[in-house]
């Protein structure tokens, strides 16, 4: 309690030597980054997650084996990892390593589009309904109700049947039905950041309801959004995962981790490294992520570091 | 207590002038003081240091007695409270001592404390909206606290509850007893906080800010009621505001707090109508006066300290009008003035002896030429600046918005 | 409190009704499920018209919704329809499969919700101990993971531990992990207990890894924002003892949120469930939908989300009602 009181007055003391200007927002900006690099499992995790990423897609290029390699001679089934094949081969003699890598490089593009989109869904549809209230806000988070009635995979993969399972559908898709809880949450921010004074004042200076929307009360939300979008990754690697293990999402020739461990899931007990490998890539995507994502939470607002881990 | 003092009969007992300890004056003395706190000082590690939140606090109260302790949000005074009560988080350091009717309670554990919380020492919130659990009726929270300390029936705590809302004025208190806090306006459930306060017919009542958060005319019942419960019990309390109109009309002594620690302390009359702080002056002058219509308040400039690493000197010299350059090399100890029982903890408070009207001292510069809207409005005691926990978010808020408008 | 479950129920009906509109739509959008059929082999005008006509595809649109609704309203919730399917009945399948998963849900709901919360509590009140940082690593490292693969594995586990017991000499399985027996649970109580745990255990177990860390970080959160609150330094302040503080005043509070979270989380767990039980092996809904998604079977699809959405709306007012009884604010309105 006094800490935050001291920490508060420091912020001040602050703002009286350095003047009052953009100094300010500048100054907490390089708060929030110093905050995140002391973080130091977050920081180990972006670097995991960035060299995953590199190797995904730049050691996925340079592999010497291509994901369509087939060893049709028939010797190579389901070789335990060797030097030449660093994950082992599978059923069809295909090198493991480039079908892992490729998978990868699905599951992160599925991810990223999701993430983004269900993010830009949320916030826009979340502001309105919390920005014009009423009927909007009424229909808005009625449809929010009605579309959580639907398991979330369920209405991806219904939605998905038509179109063959290809990986940018399947993001669309999952994109389109996971926006409802930042919309959630960005709602009731909006709802209570709006009867600020600051929102008074921009709106009695006849600020426009998108300019009032985009320039004065979303900056506000912004450490949530992006809080968010990043967990919102973690969140669409597992979807997209579950999604086409159950069958309904990913169909060849496009692939993911999640169709790996599906083709692969009985070889557990038998050829352990076909379930192993693409296990491990998920986990570590979404548990960098998530680790980044806690990391920022913690930057951008101390209080809650004290509550959490 | 055998022996409750009406205040007047001895306003202070013996204060050491250098230390501003309690000497040992005669066992008389010392038996009748009802807490007695030396040498208070209370830190908080954080990452970036440690946060003094108080530092060397020495007072006394006896029975009967009101103690107003007057700052500005995060001079510590809430702090000192909260140690009294023994109710300060693990990562507070504590050190000094604090007796209450002669037992040490500093370094007594949670468990040592209970029977001494509510019953001995009772405590009287800021925010009676969020001080009362929502979930249980308010004759239920009533009832268990006297439960807490009387080994009695249910029934007999329930009746207990309903009494204990009669006295601090709530109409039709049994029914009210069976009501949830919502259902209680903000006025009625500062009642409520009395009630609660006094059920266990305490020694001592630690009111902190108990107005702050109401209307002005709800504010004026609550004390007349606190006062009136006073009378009745003869408890002591300590009044703890940033408000001095509460502690002018209320207290018999008056300690003010700057940086953390005690600044000047004496007789509530005494100390206002001769103050011999800078400080003093600066809170008397940004206080609005009725009978002053017309002429200009006189704010503090600047904002107060950070308690984290504090500079060497006196707290207060950066925005003192007096400052000399002794001020920025030691901090003064809490001293005699030309009045007896009048202590200031200043270098240069003979500056302020005969002066008619101190407050000019502050008035040099025009509100308008403050070149720093947020020190204006920091320097304004009358705004908590970091009391509650969201203050940080709160004033990223605040600034931001002057920002926003501005630009 | 009865008129406000009465009114909760009537606020339902209509979002029963849209949501049903919105699943035809969804059905409908899957495709025409005569696709495979006709590109199959060449098939006569008259047989496509004829074969239309039997999946009920020859109307137009609303006509056709209208038609189901009505026959759905009145308990007939119609068949498999595509070429080449066994022509189950949509009610009694869906409904089947509901039982089997709904046992499977609630078990590991409620175990959830209880381990959740217990752990929550005892790492908010002790933050930052041993037990505090396993636990919350614990959790972070099962969020991170897919449930399939946490399911597989303990699959892969169970088929380890049949092993060991029958190396200790034991002639039975006792874990399965194929599903409930095919008749169902026959023999006496020590049969069927025996029979149940294993065929329940290892499913209840991987649903139990996911929801149970979902639930003891939002209780760890919302105890460690309560224990903060103003109120519990007034209960404090009163005399009380840490426990009475802890039990009566901070967790009462810290339990709404977490009820809100498990309402919202039905779906996931639904979701869940048909994960976990396309890695055991269960007919219940998980297997019936994606075999009936694959299949583009209108109807079949159509009655599962209708039951789906039904369900996950009675325990949203399930989960509403408990809400009223721990927050006095909301009985109100």
């Amino acid at each position: 309690m006094a800490a935050e009181a001291a920490q508060a007055s420091t912020g001040t003391v602050d703002l009286t030597s350095t003047g009052f200007d953009a100094t300010k927002a500048r100054r907490q900006s390089t708060v929030i980054i110093k905050r995140f690099l002391r973080h130091r499992l977050a920081m180990i995790s972006l670097v995991v997650f960035v060299v995953l990423v590199l190797f995904a897609f730049i050691g996925g290029a340079l592999w010497k084996y291509s994901y369509s390699y087939e060893d049709t001679t028939g010797g190579g089934r389901y070789l335990p990892p060797t030097i030449d094949h660093p994950f082992g081969t599978d059923s069809l003699a295909a090198d493991s390593l480039s079908q892992v890598l490729r998978g990868t490089q699905f599951s992160l593009l599925i991810a990223l589009v999701v993430a983004f989109l269900s993010t830009a869904l949320g916030v826009v549809l979340g502001s309105i309904a919390g920005f014009y209230r009423g009927w909007v806000d009424n229909v808005l988070s009625r449809f929010v109700d009605l579309v959580l009635v639907i398991p979330t995979v369920v209405l991806a993969g219904v939605l998905a049947r038509s179109t063959q399972g290809n990986w940018y559908f399947i993001a669309l898709f999952l994109g389109l039905t996971s926006w409802m809880s930042i919309a959630r949450v960005i709602r009731g921010m909006v709802l209570s950041l709006r009867e600020k004074e600051f929102v008074e004042a921009a709106r009695a200076l006849g600020g426009s309801a998108p300019r009032l929307i985009f320039r004065h009360i979303l900056p506000n939300t912004l450490d949530v959004i992006i809080v968010n979008a990043t967990l919102a990754v973690s969140q669409a690697v597992l979807a997209e995962a579950a999604l086409s293990f159950i069958g309904l999402g990913v169909h060849p020739p496009d692939t993911s981790l999640g169709l790996l461990i599906n083709k692969n899931q009985n070889e557990i007990t038998l050829h352990p490294w076909l379930f192993w490998f693409p296990f491990v890539f998920i986990v570590l995507i979404s548990l960098t992520v998530n680790f980044i994502g806690d990391g920022l939470r913690d930057a951008f607002d101390p209080r809650q570091k004290r509550v959490r881990a | 207590m055998a022996s409750r003092h009406r205040p007047e009969d001895s306003a202070l007992g013996t204060i050491d002038p250098d230390t501003g300890a309690l000497g040992a004056g005669g066992g008389a003395t010392e038996e009748s003081e009802l807490l007695v706190v030396q040498d208070l000082s209370v830190g908080f590690g954080t990452e970036d240091g440690t946060v003094n939140a108080v530092r060397d606090v020495s007072f006394s109260l006896r029975s009967g007695q009101v103690l107003g302790i007057v700052g500005e949000s995060g001079s510590g005074k809430s702090v000192s409270s909260m140690a009294i009560l023994g109710l300060l988080p693990k990562t507070a350091k504590v050190t000094g001592s604090i007796k209450f009717q002669g037992q040490e309670i500093v370094g007594r554990s949670y468990k040592e404390m209970r029977k001494l919380r509510g019953n001995g020492i009772a405590m009287i919130f800021q925010d009676p909206m969020t001080s009362l659990n929502p979930v249980f009726t308010v004759g239920w929270q009533l009832a268990e606290a006297y439960k807490a300390h009387h080994n009695v029936s249910r029934k007999a705590a329930w009746a207990k509850a309903v009494e204990s809302l009669e006295l601090v004025g709530i109409p039709q208190p049994d029914q009210r007893a069976g009501q949830y806090p919502h259902e209680f306006s903000g006025g009625m459930r500062q009642r409520v906080m009395i009630a609660m306060a006094i059920i266990n017919d305490p020694e001592l009542i630690i009111a902190d800010e108990p107005t702050t958060a109401l209307d002005v005319t709800v504010q004026a019942q609550i004390l007349e009621t606190l006062l009136r419960i006073r009378d009745e019990t003869r408890a002591a309390v300590i009044m703890i505001t940033h408000d001095l109109g509460v502690v002018a009309g209320m207290v018999d002594r008056v300690q003010v707090m700057y940086g953390g620690t005690v600044v000047e302390t004496g007789e509530v009359h005494e100390v206002f109508a001769a103050p011999r702080m800078p400080y003093t002056v600066g809170l008397l002058g940004s206080m609005p006066d009725p009978s002053l219509v017309g002429k200009r308040l006189t704010p503090i400039k600047g904002t107060p300290p950070s308690l984290l690493n504090l500079p060497t000197g006196c707290p207060f010299a950066p925005r003192c009008p007096l400052v000399a350059d002794e001020c920025h090399e030691s901090e003064p100890p809490l001293a005699d003035t030309d009045r007896g029982e009048h202590l200031v903890r200043c270098h240069r408070w003979s500056e302020l002896v005969g002066r008619d009207n101190p407050q000019e001292l502050f008035a040099h510069e025009e509100i308008g030429t403050v070149e720093n809207p947020a020190a204006l409005t920091n320097a304004n005691p009358d705004l908590p600046v970091a009391e509650d926990r969201g203050a940080e978010q709160h004033e990223v808020a605040e600034t931001e918005n002057t920002e926003e408008t501005t630009s | 409190m009865f008129r406000y479950i009465v009114r909760r129920v009537l606020i339902s009906i209509p979002v029963l009704i849209v949501a049903s509109f919105l699943c035809f739509c969804l059905v409908t959008a899957m495709g025409d499920p005569l696709g495979n059929w006709k590109t199959a082999k060449p098939r006569s005008p008259g047989a496509v018209a004829a074969e239309t006509h039997l999946i009920g595809y020859d109307k137009p649109f609303f006509a056709r919704y209208g038609n189901w609704a009505v026959n759905f309203v009145e308990g007939d919730w119609n068949r498999d329809v595509t070429p080449g399917s066994d022509l189950a009945p949509v009610k009694s399948s869906v409904l089947d499969a509901l039982w089997v998963t709904i046992k499977l849900v609630l078990a590991a709901e409620v175990l959830a919700i209880i381990i959740g919360v217990v752990i929550g509590v005892v790492g908010a009140v002790r933050q930052y101990s041993i037990f505090d940082y396993s636990i919350t690593g614990v959790a972070f490292t099962l969020f991170s993971m897919p449930l399939f693969c946490i399911a597989i594995m303990i699959k892969a586990g169970g088929i380890q531990f049949n092993n060991w017991l029958q190396s200790l000499g034991s002639s039975t399985r006792w874990i399965t992990t194929s599903g409930p027996p095919p008749g169902g649970f026959q023999g006496s109580f020590g049969t069927q207990f025996f029979q149940y745990t294993g065929a329940y255990i290892l499913p209840v177990i991987s649903l139990l890894c996911i929801e149970f860390a979902l639930y003891s970080r939002f209780q760890r959160g919302s105890m460690l924002d309560v224990l903060n609150a103003d109120y519990v330094r007034t209960a404090q302040a009163k005399g009380l003892s840490n426990a009475r503080v802890i039990l009566r005043h901070a967790f009462r509070n810290a339990l709404i949120p977490v009820i809100t979270v498990s309402a919202l989380n039905v779906g996931a767990l639904f979701s869940g469930a048909i994960i976990t039980e396309t890695v055991f092996g269960w007919q219940g809904m998980g297997v019936l939908i994606v075999k009936s998604v694959s299949n583009i079977e209108p109807w079949m699809v159509l009655g599962w989300l209708m039951v789906t959405a039904t369900f996950i709306i009675l325990f949203n007012l399930i989960a509403d009602i408990i809400y009223a009884f721990l927050d006095p604010r909301i009985r109100l309105d």
